[in-house]
């Protein structure tokens, strides 16, 4: 709720986990938001050399990898890179993951 | 067969000393053999949360070096005969117990006991690793807050790192009516962000404050809290119960005087 009506403020607790989200990425990967930004682009720039990207669909996250199953324990990089077909639409998500 | 379970958080002030307290105290309530240990060694509080704080004659160091035996370091609980608690050394540091010694001095207790609670100090130093160091599972908790969050998630990389057997979470100090409006993150959000099992969840209360200030956990009493902490110790024991809905237990007069607030 906001003081002036028709401006609506976020909500504290909204705030906080996104805080916190982007406070535990940088504390796994020892590298801050930023870099990871840039790291995005690279990988960006290399899949679309072989193939057509849809590039604002893409999400690449540092996770626990309790929450998504891979041999090893520890924080994981996953990617969803969804691919387009000649028209530019998106057809597929391939996801890939990296230790 | 017995257990041996660590309560940890990594920050400071989230409610360690107090969730050991209620924990073990529900757990002989339960009808177990339980001691309770203050692994915070030159800041002992344990004592005091359970009223127990003008009965120390030995404490956890005397018995590691040998300056008297187990039996008269335990101090039996005021209104539980089958709680004890090994008190810590208020005038010594964390390098006066070597892990090696302290997983030794939890196992000599199994014989005796069907649940060792090691209340662990805040960090991740020293003092942390010897408390970890014999324990077959961990209750790690945390309060709905960026800071906690951050250290909890940290303290369970560590003892998933340290092959810890089983990890549970405990959510401490919740305000439904915060997370109602949207300033506190809930119950839920906490789980998303750290994948991790959670055994409990307990709510802000006053009677938390007034119950240590009289020295006598409030597991199995009347307040919300005190429900809270007897789910979380039969939890503990492997009973399955549901995460409690406050609102429903809420009273009639409090919904709707924070109707007329939010009105």
């Amino acid at each position: 709720m906001s003081i002036w009506p028709g401006i609506p403020k976020q909500a504290s607790g909204a705030i906080a986990r996104k805080r916190l989200k982007l406070l535990l990425v940088a504390d796994k990967t020892d590298c801050s938001p930023e870099i990871l930004e840039k790291m995005k682009d690279d990988i960006v720039h290399v899949i679309s050399n072989y193939i057509e990207i849809d590039k604002d669909g893409i999400e690449i996250q540092v996770v626990q990898s309790r929450s998504i199953p891979t041999p090893k324990r520890g924080p994981v990089i996953r990617a969803n890179i969804p691919l387009c077909r000649g028209s530019g639409q998106p057809v597929y998500t391939v996801p890939t993951k990296r230790t | 067969m017995s257990e041996v379970i660590v309560i940890t958080s990594g920050k400071g002030g989230v409610g360690k000393t107090t969730t050991s307290a209620n924990v073990g105290t529900g757990l002989a309530i339960l009808g177990k053999r339980v001691v309770l240990i203050d692994t915070d060694i030159g800041l002992r509080n344990l004592d005091v949360v359970m009223g127990l704080e003008n009965r120390i004659v030995y404490n956890l160091v005397d018995v590691v070096e040998g300056n008297c035996r187990m039996k008269q370091a335990l101090i039996r609980d005021k209104r539980y005969p089958n709680l004890y608690l090994l008190p810590s050394a208020q005038t010594r540091d964390k390098s006066a117990v070597t892990p090696e010694q302290m997983a030794k001095l939890a196992d000599d207790l199994r014989e005796d006991f069907d649940y060792i609670l090691l209340d662990c100090p805040a960090g991740i130093e020293q003092g942390f690793w010897n408390a970890v160091s014999g324990a077959d599972r961990a209750l790690v908790v945390t309060t709905p807050e960026v800071s906690a969050i951050r250290d909890a998630d940290r303290i369970i990389g560590l003892l998933e790192a340290a092959q810890m057997r089983d990890i549970d979470l405990i959510v401490n100090r919740i305000r439904m009516d915060m997370v109602r409006r949207g300033d506190m993150m809930s119950v839920d959000d906490v789980i998303d962000i750290l994948a991790v099992n959670i055994i409990g969840a307990v709510p802000d209360d006053e009677s938390i404050v007034i119950s240590t200030n009289q020295g006598e956990p409030l597991v199995g009493m009347g307040s919300l809290a005190g429900q809270a902490y007897m789910n979380i110790s039969r939890r503990v024991m492997g009973e399955n119960i549901p995460l409690m809905e406050w609102d429903h237990s809420k009273s009639f007069l409090a919904r709707l005087s924070s109707l007329l607030r939010h009105a």
